[in-house]
């Protein structure tokens, strides 16, 4: 019998059978903790393994990106828990000034296609992009994959999400995402591996990838993956992790529980109102929402491509007087692309508030939180209550984000 | 009664038109401004601190305590403190439809009994099973029975490995059971 991309990966890190509802011993190509559930891992691996070693240490990273640089003692206390504890067992720091660890594996070659990649972030999936298996994981679980390499997991079902039809231009990935997010709730593809196909998927670049795989989580999924890929796609991951990249395919005869069909066509900016990502609305409706700030960056939509977006729309133009609009950048190197390309400085010139990389402004991290009554516009992934403060959040593009922050209100750069 | 056998006081967490809440993420159960905390003991009184209507239920919540949630349950983060601050308040048991997967690996690697059951929302909306109710739950058979109102229902037995790491403790303790395996 035929497997899909998740039995695949699977198999090739595991002696037992990997098909679904079984549970396998897999093996782990890469296994970290943040600063976040890290200090969590250092604590149980002392108590649990005291003196004994890791299982191996080039393969185990701690990346800090939630509070980077920390700005609370509680956070400087947990970094430097982890850094005592990678000093003292050889492992390698993706220290605060690097960003988001997920970005960061990916740029380092570290999360590869057909790699097995956990950490303590619920957006680990987010490496689907590139065809590894990527999950998030407890601090037990990251202790215990720390001394052995492995973890238990049940394989899942794979269901097949097929695309048709043809958005509108000025529709992009976030846009599909929310859409999807809408069509699929938290229930369609709910604790199985979806495969997305079609015109509109796989045309994806790499940070569109990125955009539609990170938002699983939010469906509730397993992990998304996206087996076809246009070669300036393949070749951008190439360039960027610097291994080579052939996006890994089922068989032909692989088994879904499900196949979900879904059409796109004609579809416009989308925005998900609070509480709920799935909460989805077309950008119109919601027009005229008043807002008060504006968030850009996150593991969703921190890559160059969205303040590119951002950017050509801020270009020569100011936010609204008495909005705040939080730029943040996933990594150092998109960070530096930034400076490069000028795109800080058109967005620094229109009012921005430039921020070092990492997950802040989505997470409680560095970047501030809304207050009560606050309203904000956000590309990150997440606007369930008291997330990122006590304020409302609404998520969407960068597009989409940009335009509100220069008129105030919800709206699209068509409204400019 | 055995290891793989609870009895407890219930807790349905509803919403004000009696039915349960679904999607509760880990943000309601255990908010991202008390994550530095990696004392478990230190937990519990974060327990549903941000899920409306649920604000006190540290206070009220009491060993070998059941608490029935809605669908999807431990949605978003991996925090293992979102399953450790029931461990804290010495719940017994946690059941609901279905769980987010990473919230359910958490708890079954802490050796914390979580049971899916499917029946749960036709019992809560038909007033079969009630916050108060004294509940007895059988995880190897896959069975419960609520006894203020001599009702019976089935959930999904543990699963092989749910119940080997339950039985050792948890999952560091299962894994010195294997030379192989930690």
């Amino acid at each position: 019998m035929g497997k899909t991309v998740i039995e695949k990966i699977i198999q090739a890190h595991t002696a037992d059978e990997a098909a679904p509802g079984k549970i396998v011993w897999l093996d782990l190509d890469v296994r970290s903790a943040r600063d976040f559930g890290g200090p969590n891992v250092v604590k149980n691996y002392e108590r649990e393994y005291a003196g004994m070693p890791l299982a191996g240490p080039s393969q185990t990273f701690f990346t800090f990106d939630l509070c980077a640089p920390a700005c609370t003692l509680k956070y400087a206390d947990s970094q430097q828990v982890c850094r005592d504890f990678a000093r003292k067992n050889a492992i390698r720091v993706f220290d605060v000034d690097r960003g988001v660890g997920t970005h960061v594996l990916l740029e380092e070659g570290l999360a590869r296609p057909n790699g097995t990649v956990i950490g303590t972030d619920s957006h680990m999936n987010i490496l689907g992009a590139v065809g590894a298996f990527g999950q998030g994981m407890g601090d037990v679980d990251i202790t215990f994959a720390f001394r052995t390499g492995k973890t238990w997991f049940e394989v899942p079902e794979s269901v097949k999400v097929v695309l048709k039809g043809t958005a509108q231009p000025s529709a992009l990935a976030k846009d599909l995402t929310l859409f999807l997010l809408k069509e699929l709730g938290t229930k369609k593809i709910a604790l199985r591996s979806a495969e997305f196909y079609g015109p509109a998927v796989a045309g994806l670049s790499l940070a569109g990838r990125l955009t539609l795989c990170s938002m699983v989580t939010e469906m509730a999924g397993i992990i998304g993956f996206i087996p076809e890929c246009l070669t300036s796609t393949k070749e951008e991951i190439e360039e960027l992790s610097g291994a080579p990249f052939s996006p890994l395919t089922a068989d032909d005869d692989a088994v879904y529980t499900e196949v979900i069909e879904i059409d796109l066509q004609g579809l416009s900016p989308q925005v998900a109102a609070p509480p709920s990502p799935t909460n989805v609305y077309a950008a119109t409706d919601l027009r005229g929402t008043k807002i008060d700030s504006g968030f850009i960056g996150s593991c969703t939509n921190g890559r160059t491509e969205d303040f590119a977006v951002a950017a050509r729309i801020l270009k020569g133009r100011r936010i609204k007087e008495g909005l705040m609009l939080k730029i943040v950048p996933a990594t150092r190197r998109v960070y530096e692309e930034l400076l490069d390309r000028g795109i800080l400085k058109d967005l620094f010139e229109a009012g921005a508030i430039v921020v070092n990389p990492g997950c802040g402004g989505c997470a409680e991290g560095h970047v501030g939180l809304t207050g009560r009554g606050e309203v904000q516009i956000s590309t990150g992934n997440r606007n369930f209550a008291g997330k990122q403060g006590k304020g409302q959040t609404y998520l969407a593009g960068p597009a989409v984000v940009a335009a509100s922050c220069v008129l105030g209100h919800i709206a699209g750069p068509e409204d400019l | 009664m055995d290891k793989f056998t609870r009895r407890g006081r219930v807790w349905v967490l509803a919403d004000g038109s009696g039915r349960l809440i679904e999607d509760i993420d880990t943000d309601q159960i255990f908010h991202n401004s008390f994550l530095h905390i990696t004392e478990i003991a230190e937990m519990g009184q974060h327990a549903l601190g941000n899920l409306e209507g649920w604000k006190d239920f540290p206070k009220k919540a009491g060993p070998g305590d059941i608490v029935v949630a809605g669908r999807n349950f431990g949605a978003g983060s991996s925090r293992q403190q979102a399953v450790d601050c029931f461990i804290a308040l010495k719940v017994g048991v946690i059941m609901a439809p279905s769980f987010s997967s990473i919230y359910f690996r958490n708890a079954v690697n802490s050796g914390l009994p979580i049971l899916r059951c499917a029946e749960l929302d036709a019992l809560v909306t038909g007033r079969q099973l009630e916050t108060g109710d004294e509940v007895e739950v059988h995880f190897l058979e896959g069975r419960g029975h609520c006894l203020g109102k001599k009702q019976d229902f089935s959930l999904e037995p543990m699963s092989p490995v749910q119940r080997d790491i339950f039985r050792a403790g948890d999952l560091f303790a299962f894994g010195r059971l294997s030379d192989r395996k930690g």
